[in-house]
């Protein structure tokens, strides 16, 4: 590869990342701004309406009040992690979209290890967590961030277990690779959602859990903790973190979608609909997973630290593997394990 | 080995928490989440209520019972009335009797659905005050149908009230109850049977019998549990007796349990309003809204205008008020925080001479510490909760 071509490749790849970011924060923008017009539908309010038509631009201006404000740093915070926090948490939310397959082929990294590097930096995020609570110097951010480190830890386990299960029937470490595996004849039938249905509400749940969401925001818990790792935090960082946790609830209802809904898929598989371009049936599934997300927030009442830890370990991990043993077993028994 | 000195997570709870219903400072120290031990301040609402009453002649006096339990506000006005009327020996006509339990059911309304709905956000789940507070919103619009004003009423007067319904309120106030089941039901539905929610309040904040005796409990925390005490029931005033309703008790005097009673009240108090508005659209509810006595209650307005006995009453008692004979006396009304009681010294001067007041809440409050102790972080803000605290009345 001469010098020129790197070149090339590197700016190719700076074009694509850039495409990808400004595409996916203007969704980001507007899935919010769903979220709050879904709860508020829930709570027989109108949501937010006053910025542009039907409040379209309600989030810009959000963005725009929390940049222009200023920046609070509490007294005893240390300064530096305070700072850094929430732009490692920002950041290692918006990096899961790297190897995201939006279209076939739309990947700007498509490697082989994608459910593995998704898996990873999902992990990190919890750091983002840490810091803040622990940098904030506050009582309430700390048990906040406790609570986090544990809770993520906890479901990360059994989510690992979910993905192993899809893996086994994909075949694949790559996103795309899994997938093409449910591209079959049968449409929305062949995706692994039916297949690994039990699977597919322990992903659910469990990307609740991984993403602070309700019945499981206990690190942010209003009632208990008022904000959690997030209480001392005001204007740009503040934003990062909110922005970051949506960014996280975006890319978990995408991994979603990989897994289980098929990705880039058309439900029906034959023309016209195959003719629709896949990336908007992508977006499709990935907003149906975040309606999910969004109606479960408006309904569910929060869990106790306790409580949680027991659905955890107790609940969804044996389920889990359970289900990693009966999907192998099958696998091997009817021969439909993919390569055998 | 050294000896490490090893000190509890002390944390303050307030006052500025969402879930510290108003204005309550706790002091949890917490090993790990699970609270040691609680230290309630309080005070900080403090208005000084009853001194203040002490200086205010009887009919100025009764606005500061709206300012006490604010979400309940003729509830605490019926106690003061009920305190004046029973040393004065004042007869209530039987329409203004009416009158002041159809309100008196509305506002255990709007206590109950804020505090049944409140807690559920206490535990996290936050659309449900949104769904309550549209039925509240109804209801104190019938409390400024009636007043005047949609939370400080000043409506009930010693002698009656102040003004007699309009008989479209009553129609209306009627078809409120019927869809306002409804509504209930839903709650119950999406509150009452959450599986997360039952997980959250069953077993949490127990108390037993004995201790509902030793400090002093009332109101839902005995009949949560299993004491059927109401005073509407056990020694019922004004027109309670001829009313049908029951009295919903639990049975482990959890914190679930509780909640239940609260909708089940609910229940009951439309149950209450429907034949109190039955009862004052017959002839036989109809008549007087004050006593007719003119040195306690205000002429009405027409007769003063054409009789110089009148209109001297009314100078009379909106100057200087008027006189309660010499005593001490001692009301209380079921409101629906529990038994809200108004002790009542009089010099024979037309100010009372020391006015204190018995706030449910108060003795509620006291249990804090060894409610919670024990409990997880997250089970202090569902006790709160369920004690069904305002501070308005707390701190007086």
């Amino acid at each position: 590869m001469t010098p020129l071509e790197l070149i090339g490749t590197v700016l190719l790849i700076a074009l694509k990342s850039f495409v990808l970011l400004a595409a996916l924060l203007v969704f980001i923008a507007y899935a919010l701004l769903a979220d709050r017009k879904i709860w508020a539908a829930v709570q027989l309010r109108r949501g937010p309406n006053v910025v542009g038509p039907y409040g379209l631009f309600q989030s810009f201006a959000d963005l725009l009040k929390f940049v222009l404000k200023e920046p609070v740093i509490p007294a005893g915070a240390n300064k530096a992690i305070y700072l850094l926090a929430p732009l490692v948490f920002a950041m290692l939310a918006l990096s899961s979209w790297a190897v995201m397959p939006i279209a076939d082929g739309w990947a700007i990294a498509d490697i082989n290890v994608g459910v593995t590097y998704i898996f990873a930096i999902s992990s990190l995020g919890v750091y983002g967590v840490i810091m803040g609570g622990w940098a904030s110097n506050s009582k309430y951010a700390f048990l906040g961030a406790l609570r986090s480190a544990a809770q993520m830890i906890s479901y990360e386990v059994s989510l690992g277990f979910v993905i192993i299960c899809v893996l086994m029937c994909a075949g694949s470490l790559n996103l795309t690779r899994i997938v093409t595996a449910q591209d079959t004849s049968l449409g929305l039938f062949g995706w692994y959602w039916l297949w690994l249905f039990p699977m597919f509400v322990v992903f659910f749940i469990s990307a609740l859990a991984e993403t602070n969401r309700p019945p499981f925001d206990l690190p942010e818990a209003e009632s208990e903790l008022v904000a959690g790792y997030m209480v001392e935090y005001s204007s740009t960082p503040y934003l990062l973190f909110m922005l970051g946790e949506y960014v996280a609830i975006m890319s978990m209802c995408a991994l979603g979608t990989v897994l289980f809904l098929g990705g880039w898929l058309s439900p029906i598989p034959f023309a016209p609909f195959t003719w629709v371009p896949g990336v908007i049936w992508f977006i499709l599934k990935a907003s149906f997973l975040f309606f999910g997300f969004a109606m479960v927030k408006s309904i569910v009442p929060r869990y106790r630290y306790d409580q949680l830890m027991r659905l955890g370990w107790k609940v969804f991990l044996p389920l889990s593997l359970v289900s990693v043993v009966v999907v192998a077993f099958v696998l091997k028994i009817t021969g439909l394990a993919p390569g055998a | 080995m050294t000896e490490h000195n090893i000190r509890n997570f002390a944390i303050n709870f307030g006052p500025q928490h969402p879930a510290a219903h108003g204005v309550l400072r706790l002091v949890l120290e917490l090993d790990g989440e699970v609270v040691e031990r609680v230290d309630p301040h309080i005070g900080l609402l403090h208005r000084g209520t009853e001194k203040l009453i002490e200086h205010k002649t009887y009919v100025q006096a009764t606005p500061y019972f709206d300012r006490l339990d604010y979400v309940s506000p003729m509830n605490q006005e019926h106690a003061f009335c009920l305190a004046i009327e029973k040393l004065a020996g004042i007869e209530v006509p039987r329409r203004a009797q009416l009158i002041r339990v159809l309100f008196c059911e509305i506002g255990r309304l709007l206590s109950h659905l804020l505090n049944v709905t409140t807690q559920a956000m206490d535990v996290g789940a936050l659309t449900p005050p949104l769904w309550g507070f549209e039925e509240r919103e109804k209801l104190m619009i019938f409390y400024e149908r009636a007043s005047g004003a949609r939370l400080h009423a000043n409506y009930f007067r010693p002698g009656g009230v102040h003004q007699d319904l309009p008989p479209k309120l009553i129609e209306d106030i009627d078809a409120f109850c019927d869809p306002f089941l409804q509504v209930v039901d839903d709650l119950d539905a999406l509150v009452m049977e959450s599986r997360i929610f039952k997980q959250r309040n069953v077993d949490i904040g127990i108390v037993s019998v004995d201790e509902c005796m030793a400090w002093g409990f009332s109101g839902v925390m005995v009949r949560g549990s299993g004491i059927p005490w109401d005073l509407r029931k056990s020694q019922p005033y004004e027109c309670y007796e001829e009313m049908d309703f029951d009295i919903p008790v639990g049975k482990n005097g959890d914190t679930y349990d509780r909640q239940v009673i609260r909708m089940e009240e609910m229940r009951e108090s439309a149950r209450i309003m429907k034949q109190c508005c039955a009862k004052l659209r017959e002839p036989a509810g109809q008549g007087p809204i004050a006593s007719m006595d003119g040195k306690f209650a205000p002429p009405p307005r027409r007769e003063m205008k054409r009789s110089m006995e009148a209109l001297i009453h009314h100078f009379k008692l909106y100057t200087e008020g008027f006189h309660v004979p010499e005593g001490e006396v001692y009301a209380a009304v079921e409101a629906p925080k529990g038994e809200f009681g108004v002790y009542l010294v009089s010099d024979g001067t037309n100010k009372p001479y020391r006015c204190k007041i018995r706030a449910p809440g108060f003795a509620h409050l006291q249990a804090m510490d060894w409610m919670c102790r024990g409990h997880l972080l997250a089970d202090v803000s569902c006790v709160l909760g369920t004690l069904d605290i305002v501070f308005g009345e707390v701190d007086r």
